[in-house]
């Protein structure tokens, strides 16, 4: 199965009641199955006029009440900037999922990760955050498409699951666990007001007073996602010199580094964030404690890495490898790079271990 | 004999049982329906909104649907809507009303769905939304308020402002050669087969609100009948925002504005009432190989 092809599908096992998308490279296959399974299903698939109208659907679809799923890529994500800060402002859950291409712009239909700090720090106006889930393989995002729903339901808030061009066109043998997602009761949704109080779902509050205290709320929301939900995986930390941290397709090159670095001698490990917001900040400083360097390695100019450096504070010198473009760094280039953040950084305070 | 005329408070005349002149029971010919809220709206003098709220009231009570009724709120003057109207409501961007509301009737069919948007909102930033919206034949309702003007930022030029008209973006006038014509949003809608109701109403004087609640009872007859994308256009006023006061303001709906945009009903499939799309005139073009 294509990975856009298992995102759709994993969708629609978990209950999604309703798409809406627009077609674009690289994720056109996601938007194509829906086009067929969900007629299937008896359930709701519109082909919108444009990527802002599509995240409007699911705006509106939402505030009904229904599980949504909208998809699209890096200049499509742009456009949904808007609806998606107006739908973290009323509280609306939605999956949104991201198969990032190269940028800025046009930029190419390549895979990237460009969109991480569009992803992570604020996609549209306004004080809010949004969840990021990030798999790495196919089988993971089967997974998280599931853990998806369960966070914005919880939560009531859009959540991103962040993949790349890569994962989105690859085929990879996978033993599908799909699942069926529990529903959240809601008493907020709309249906019509007969015998009960009239309900608005809205993100203007135009008294400063009334603002602060939503604003207020939301970040207490924030703050909760934050401290029970950030997620990572950690291979060969144990021990390690050099922490490679890189997520969705980097931290599969990155895997194969590790391997091979570890093959040659130089004790490397990886440090894999699955929740890119919240970012597994402290886990992250704890795993790299006890290391000479900690090397980001990302599809992008240098984003993570700003992340990695805010957990890190200091304790580890932070190195940076990043292609763009479309361009994949091959496992050698980023063992290179590994063995140059270990060369030039004093050994550990215990010396070599 | 001559009557002498009553003077000081009239006085409620009760006439006697079984006398032929007595009136009928007394009857309630005016009240506040019970969809419009208490408080005060935020609309200026004279403003039109507040009329048209009330025709979307008494229209949804007389069909007695409130309780399945969805309000779809857009961004301009009317954005307090759900605060006057009793009714489930949803707020969307600036624009895209109709796309929201697609959303909201795709995933509850059986409920009413229906958006409110001004000039500025619907035929400017929110014209793709509504066009498209109307070729996929969406079963929703659209009541599209046209004041000629942006009326909560304070009167700047909007796509329906009609030439020569002095607004804050337009301060010599709306030019045609640089500013553009208005946009005939209505007319445009009506050459799409998902149309299925499309109406242009007045607030100008009274006959032409009663015709125009005529529009906005069959506007929400047609999507119970599950017929298609309705639409109707209400020509209104904005007194603040055209520099006049609120009589003024009527005198030149009632006028100009009526004049440049001509109303009644131009589509109602249902009823047979369908504009045809225009055909290319001259010699037709064909393919070399196709019959002539």
């Amino acid at each position: 199965m294509k990975g856009n092809e298992a995102i759709a599908e994993a969708a629609i096992a978990a209950g999604c009641d309703a798409y809406f998308g627009y077609p674009i490279t690289p994720q056109a296959e996601l938007l194509e199955w829906m086009a067929r399974r969900m007629p299937e299903e008896g359930r709701v698939f519109v082909q919108a006029e444009s990527e802002l109208a599509a995240i409007n659907m699911a705006l509106g679809a939402s505030a009904a009440g229904a599980r949504v799923l909208v998809s699209s890529s890096s200049p499509g994500i742009s456009l949904m900037a808007e609806a998606m800060s107006y739908m973290a402002g009323s509280r609306l859950p939605v999956v949104l999922v991201n198969v990032m291409r190269g940028g800025p712009g046009l930029g190419s239909i390549g895979a990237a990760q460009g969109d991480y700090l569009q992803a992570t720090k604020g996609h549209g106006h306004g004080d809010y955050r949004t969840p990021v889930l990030a798999p790495s393989s196919i089988a993971e995002a089967i997974e998280l498409v599931g853990d998806a729903f369960t966070l914005a339901e919880r939560y009531r808030t859009p959540v991103i699951l962040l993949a790349d061009g890569i994962l989105g066109q690859a085929m990879e043998p996978v033993a599908p666990r799909f699942r069926t997602i529990a529903r959240t009761p809601a008493d907020w949704t709309l249906s019509g007001a007969e015998d009960r109080a009239p309900r608005v779902v809205k993100s203007l509050h135009l008294r400063p007073e009334d603002l602060e205290h939503h604003n207020d709320t939301l970040q207490a929301v924030y703050a909760d996602i934050a401290a029970h939900e950030r997620r990572w995986a950690g291979e060969a930390l144990e021990d390690a010199e050099v922490v490679l941290v890189a997520y969705g397709t980097a931290a599969r090159i990155a895997r194969t580094a590790v391997e091979r670095a570890r093959d040659d001698g130089l004790r490397a490990g990886l440090f894999r964030p699955i929740t890119l917001w919240p970012f597994p900040a402290d886990e992250l400083r704890t795993a790299a404690a006890g290391a000479r360097a900690v090397l980001a390695v990302e599809l992008s100019a240098g984003q993570l890495v700003e992340d990695v450096r805010l957990a890190i504070e200091g304790a580890v010198p932070v190195f940076h490898h990043g292609r763009t473009g479309g361009m994949v760094p091959s496992p050698d280039e980023v063992l290179t790079a590994t063995r140059r953040a270990w060369s030039v950084t004093p050994m550990t305070k215990e010396g070599v271990r | 004999m001559t009557a002498t005329p009553e003077v000081g408070p009239l006085a409620l005349r009760r006439p006697a049982a079984g006398d032929p002149d007595a009136p009928a029971a007394p009857r309630t010919i005016y009240r506040r329906p019970a969809l419009l809220s208490t408080q005060p709206t935020s609309y200026c003098p004279g403003c039109g909104h507040g009329i048209i709220h009330r025709l979307v009231a008494e229209v949804l009570e007389e069909m007695d649907v409130a309780g399945r009724t969805i309000l779809v709120g857009s961004v301009g003057c009317s954005v307090f809507a759900y605060e006057y109207l009793l009714l489930d409501s949803v707020e969307s961007p600036h624009g895209r009303a109709a796309a929201v509301a697609t959303g909201v009737k795709r995933v509850r069919p059986d409920r009413i769905v229906f958006t409110y948007q001004g000039d500025g909102d619907l035929a400017a930033i929110g014209t793709a939304e509504i066009v498209h919206a109307a070729a996929r034949g969406e079963r929703i309702t659209v009541i599209f308020v046209n004041n000629g003007i942006y009326g909560m930022t304070g009167g700047q030029m909007a796509p329906t402002t009609l030439p020569g008209q002095h607004t804050t973006s337009s301060p010599k006038g709306r030019d045609v050669e640089t500013q553009g014509y208005p946009l005939p949003v209505t007319e445009m809608l009506s050459l799409l087969p998902g149309v299925a109701y499309a109406a242009r109403g007045s607030v100008a004087d009274a006959g032409l609100i009663g015709r125009t609640k005529a529009m906005i009872r069959r506007a929400f007859d047609v999507q119970v009948e599950g017929h298609g994308f309705a639409i109707v256009e209400v020509l209104s006023t904005c007194p603040v925002g055209w520099g006049m006061t609120p009589t003024e303001a009527m005198d030149h709906l009632a006028a100009e504005v009526m004049d440049a945009y001509p109303g009644g009903v131009f589509v109602d499939r249902a009823k047979g009432i369908a504009p045809s799309l225009p055909a290319p005139s001259g010699r037709p073009l064909r393919a070399s190989g196709s019959e002539a």
